[in-house]
């Protein structure tokens, strides 16, 4: 059977560390990071990528529009 | 751009599925980390652009946090003094009524100063659309009592909590809005979770279907967290918005036309 995989892509100095993103992710790909971006926010980035299923919920969320999916079949 | 990714091989141009519409510009939005004003532009924003609303659109931006909507979202807007956005767009969509007119506004913006404003545009019936950010709370100017505030609920002008006996009650305005003959379509939503997004939207689509069709006023309450006014973590403030918001602003549909 295929497997559908995503994969997302953060615009770091845009995010501000608000974790929505994260608790909204149902695979746990997402973490904070350990650094901060530019405005002192630990970003948001895809810690566990190989568990990633595109299904956008993270995007959805994000009140400020940081977040951009991909998804395929394979 | 710098950026941190999934797995590079899926990030081709074929398997985009979600990407921020261009109608959002690429302002970095005034807003505290984790507030609802974001999702809400962003939703409304997705929808201007999917029914093709570019040109037509006019907003008419509040007076609160979301003062500097016009800044965020590329099409045409207005700005109106505090509480006054329904009446300014009254007057847009009465002078030209091919456009797609809509306001947004806070709780103290809709429901406290521009009290009159809401009530009389609604019971009028204009054709416009209304979206009204409830969070309970002035964001803008420092977490103050609001008319939504609820009972027992802590603000910077009522530390010890809403006491109803010395400040009253909470104003359900959207509950008023739906018994107004003018009102045609009237629903609460909220946009903490996907689920919730998606049915805000499908409540946005609806409004401006109905207004192409001159049917009256659609008012669509957005309950929302405040962060920084409530003193809480963002994901803290939508765990408690769904704990105590709901239940005294119950999410769904409050007036449905009959189709
Ligand atoms: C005529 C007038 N009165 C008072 C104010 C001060 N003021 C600015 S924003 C605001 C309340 C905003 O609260 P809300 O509409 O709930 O928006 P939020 O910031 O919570 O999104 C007040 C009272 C003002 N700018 N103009
Ligand atoms: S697309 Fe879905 S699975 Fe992937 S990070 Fe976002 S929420 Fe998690
Ligand atoms: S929801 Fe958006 S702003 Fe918040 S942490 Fe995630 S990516 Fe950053
Ligand atoms: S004060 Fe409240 S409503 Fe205003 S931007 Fe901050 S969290 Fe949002
Ligand atoms: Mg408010």
């Amino acid at each position: 059977m295929a497997k559908i995989k995503g994969s997302i892509v953060v615009n770091i100095e845009k995010c501000k560390g608000c974790e929505v993103c994260m608790v909204s992710c149902p695979t746990g790909t997402i973490a904070m990071a350990k650094e901060v971006n530019g405005k002192g926010y630990y970003y948001a980035f895809p810690a566990n990528p190989e568990l990633c299923i595109g299904c956008a919920n993270c995007a959805m969320v994000c009140p400020d529009g940081v977040i951009t999916v991909y998804k395929t079949k394979i | 751009m710098a950026v941190v990714t999934g797995i590079k091989e899926i990030i081709k141009p074929e398997n985009l599925v979600y990407k921020k519409t261009n109608i959002m510009t690429e302002n970095i939005l005034s807003y505290c980390p984790g507030c609802g004003h974001g999702t809400a532009h962003r939703i409304l924003a997705e929808i201007i652009e999917e029914e093709g609303l570019q040109s037509e659109a006019i907003g008419v931006s509040p007076v609160g946090c979301s003062v500097l909507l016009y800044n965020y979202l590329d099409i045409d807007w207005q700005e109106a003094a505090h509480g006054r956005a329904p009446a300014v767009a009254t007057a847009i969509k009465r002078l030209m009524p091919e456009k797609f007119v809509f306001t947004y506004q806070g709780d103290g913006d809709l429901a406290a100063i521009g009290t009159a404003e809401t009530i009389h545009a609604c019971n009028r019936g204009e054709n416009i659309m209304i979206i009204f950010i409830n969070n309970g709370i002035y964001g803008m100017t420092g977490g103050q009592m609001a008319p939504t505030t609820l009972p027992g609920m802590k603000s910077s002008t009522s530390p010890y909590g809403r006491d109803v006996k010395t400040m009253g009650n909470p104003l359900k305005m959207t509950d008023i809005v739906a018994t107004l003959p003018g009102s045609y379509y009237v629903t609460r939503q909220s946009v903490h979770t996907p689920a919730n997004v998606k049915k805000t939207k499908k409540a946005i689509r609806k409004a401006v279907r109905y207004q192409k069709l001159d049917k009256g006023t659609c008012l669509i309450e957005i309950v929302s967290n405040c962060p920084s006014g409530w003193k809480m973590t963002p994901v803290q403030s939508n765990k408690w918005m769904e704990e105590n918001m709901f239940p005294y602003y119950p999410l769904g549909d409050l007036k449905t036309p009959v189709e």
